[in-house]
């Protein structure tokens, strides 16, 4: 059997399972509460390996892993960053939302606010947030079909999105939150036994030695001891001040990102109570760490083990770095049949990873999208829980077309800025938003908007005049660096992540936009303060 | 639903609720523990990325083999992010839990 028809079969399999849970779970689905929160009933344990089945991407998984096999050490630049923020939802966010919350990130902003224009600007910026991060890795989906399979024509990828595509609705518009968690924990289950079982088996390759590991990656490199430093990738010296700058907004969004991302803040909605969303994240951060753990020995293992100069041909990015290292470690240690097992295996894993990220992504728009454009703002508070859940799916399918269309009009556009942008949307939009509504008494109507408006126009409006999207020169291979051609050139920020300004702009605007309006309503933050430290008042979950 | 009904007997409750002892209480410890613990490993991880930017020579210094300094600091923001939080889950678990049992019992009567 050839790697490409098991990878087929063990996806297939997982699919299958999946559907599986989601029919099921579609069983128990019975109101809005249970559509999008999951009945509010899972425990603390699911719902964490659910948070790692959610955050964690294609690209962290084959992207990190990329890196590092490329440029080495400032790879794990990115994996800190993913980590360390889970800190801030921990701290700040997690269980204050769980306890003033109902369904989406706008339940909590409009607690004490005028709830229409707040909901349309909590609505728009998580549909933006998602979108980015949706068409990301619907195009990297279609890169995928193509590195492992060999099908690089056209057709084929676009095949693949609209297959994708059509698997995440399904499991949105069935399974509702229910369904999609549970694609969450088995996605969660694979991606942390495939990359454990590949990381014991190079490490154990190198006798269990770190270090000897580090140098042999090293020395394939082709770069020398710079391959284990930062530097080669991020603020390199070439790039001068900008770059260095550069790295500092990118570490910014990274770790202010997370706690305002919409399908991770959804999350701490589907758990009993406050405590339980304290322990989800906790498990999520054991979870999340180990697994950055391993894809530094994975980004290494490959370098060492493949040779960045075979990784680079077969994709510039790197993103086959995990399945080639998947596939040589197999023949090392097993022979040939266990190298096509292992990279079949691991292939199958990364598109587990794509259809589960794609889902929560998929849900959390369409809840917003029914639950804040359409019952709050269109219908007033008016509409009925079933008119709203019959608007969520509808509201799926929709997204989900979107999502196909744009995904294979973006096949041939440099799109992997996208995940970065969305990180540093929702750290200049939402995360203000979030932690004036938590903490602040005097915040209102005004400031949320603005905040919202404000930190999500910066973001997106600096990103257009990046290098990111025009100016940045022709690669080796004569392809643009940016999202345009290389002859437009109306590029005149310098970063190529917006967050070092559009994060500080973000608060500034919340801040203003709150004291420029006389608004102020101290008793509802009186209940929002209680509501949210005590939990009393809180929604409950439902019995089964 | 659990959610109480709007109006001046709910902000009543939580008006009487907020005035408590035991609620200034949480607050403060609440605050006491996340807000500079949220500053302190905002400076530890922005400390580790400036020094990957400007100090490289000392980063790329080797401790043990081929394992260098920016290997140790960045494996430290995992154990320090772990150490947080499960020093977290402790101090909410002993300091915020029981506090905001009594208030929720508090409330029901």
């Amino acid at each position: 059997m050839s790697h490409e028809a098991l990878a087929i079969t063990l996806f297939l399999l997982f699919v299958g399972l999946t559907l599986f849970l989601t029919v099921r779970a579609s069983r128990q689905t019975k109101d809005a509460t249970d559509f999008y929160a999951g009945g509010r009933s899972f425990s603390a344990g699911q719902n964490g390996l659910a948070i790692g089945g959610d955050y964690m991407s294609a690209a962290s998984f084959l992207g990190i892993a990329g890196i590092i096999a490329l440029s080495g050490y400032d790879g794990f630049l990115y994996s800190i960053g993913f980590l360390v923020a889970w800190l801030v939802a921990l701290l700040l966010v997690a269980e204050l939302m769980r306890n003033s919350g109902k369904f989406t990130m706008a339940d909590v902003l409009a607690f004490r606010m005028s709830p229409r224009p707040v909901r349309t600007a909590a609505g728009v910026s998580t549909i933006t947030v998602s979108i980015f991060y949706l068409l990301a890795q619907m195009v990297g989906a279609g890169a995928l079909v193509a590195l492992l399979f060999g099908l690089t024509s056209e057709s084929a990828k676009a095949l693949t999105i609209v297959g994708v595509g059509i698997l995440m609705i399904v499991y949105v518009v069935v399974g509702g939150m229910k369904g999609t968690t549970w694609v969450q924990i088995v996605k969660a289950v694979l991606l942390m036994g495939g990359a454990t079982l590949i990381t014991l088996l190079v490490l154990g390759k190198y006798g269990f030695n770190l270090s000897s590991l580090l140098s042999e990656a090293a020395a394939q490199s082709g770069k020398g001891d710079a391959f284990l430093e930062p530097g080669l990738k991020y603020g390199t010296e070439a790039q001068g001040l900008a770059g260095k700058l550069d790295l500092i907004s990118l570490g910014l969004a990274l770790v202010l990102g997370t706690a305002g991302l919409p399908h991770i803040l959804i999350r701490f909605y589907t758990v009993p109570t406050a405590r339980d969303a304290r322990k989800s994240v906790l498990w999520g951060i054991g979870i999340i760490g180990v697994f950055y753990l391993l894809t530094l020995v994975l980004g290494f293992g490959a370098a060492a083990l493949v040779g960045s100069k075979t990784i680079a041909a077969s994709n510039a990015a790197g993103n086959t770095a995990a399945p080639l290292l998947a596939e040589r470690i197999g023949e090392i240690v097993f022979g040939d049949v266990g190298g096509t097992i292992l990279l079949a295996f691991i292939a199958a894993v990364a598109f587990a990873t794509i259809l589960a990220v794609v889902a929560g992504l998929t849900l959390a728009s369409s809840s917003s999208v029914a639950h804040d454009l359409y019952a709050h703002v269109i219908r007033k508070g008016e509409a009925t829980e079933q008119e709203e859940v019959r608007v969520a799916k509808i509201s799926a399918f929709v997204i989900g077309a979107v999502a196909i269309v744009l995904g294979i009009f973006a096949q041939k556009l440099n799109v992997a800025f996208l995940v970065a942008l969305a990180f540093a949307v929702a750290a200049s939009g939402n995360l203000p938003a979030i932690l004036y509504s938590l903490f602040w008494k005097r915040f209102n109507t005004a400031g949320a908007v603005a905040a919202i408006y404000g930190g999500l126009g910066s973001a997106v409006v600096l990103v257009i005049f990046s290098p990111v999207v025009s100016g940045k020169g022709v690669g080796p291979d004569g392809k643009s660096l940016s999202l345009f051609p290389a002859s437009v050139d109306f590029q005149w920020f310098p970063l190529e992540n917006p967050g070092l300004v559009s994060i500080p702009l973000g608060f500034l605007f919340g801040y203003l936009g709150t004291v420029l309006s006389k608004e102020y309503r101290a008793d509802k933050y009186t209940e929002m303060e209680v509501r949210s430290l005590t939990g009393v008042g809180a929604e409950e979950a439902t019995p089964h | 639903m659990s959610t109480p009904r709007e109006g001046r007997e709910v902000n009543a409750v939580y008006e009487e609720l907020r005035a408590r002892p035991e609620f200034s209480e949480l607050r403060r410890r609440f605050r006491a523990f996340v807000f500079p613990v949220t500053a302190a490993f905002l400076f530890w991880y922005l400390l580790y990325v400036v020094l990957s930017g400007w100090a490289r020579d000392f980063m790329g210094q080797q401790v043990l083999g081929s394992i260098n300094v920016a290997l140790i600091f960045g494996l430290l923001q995992f154990v320090s992010t772990f150490a947080i939080a499960y020093w977290y889950s402790r101090y909410a678990g002993a300091k915020l839990d029981p506090l905001a049992e009594s208030l929720r019992e508090e409330a029901r009567r």
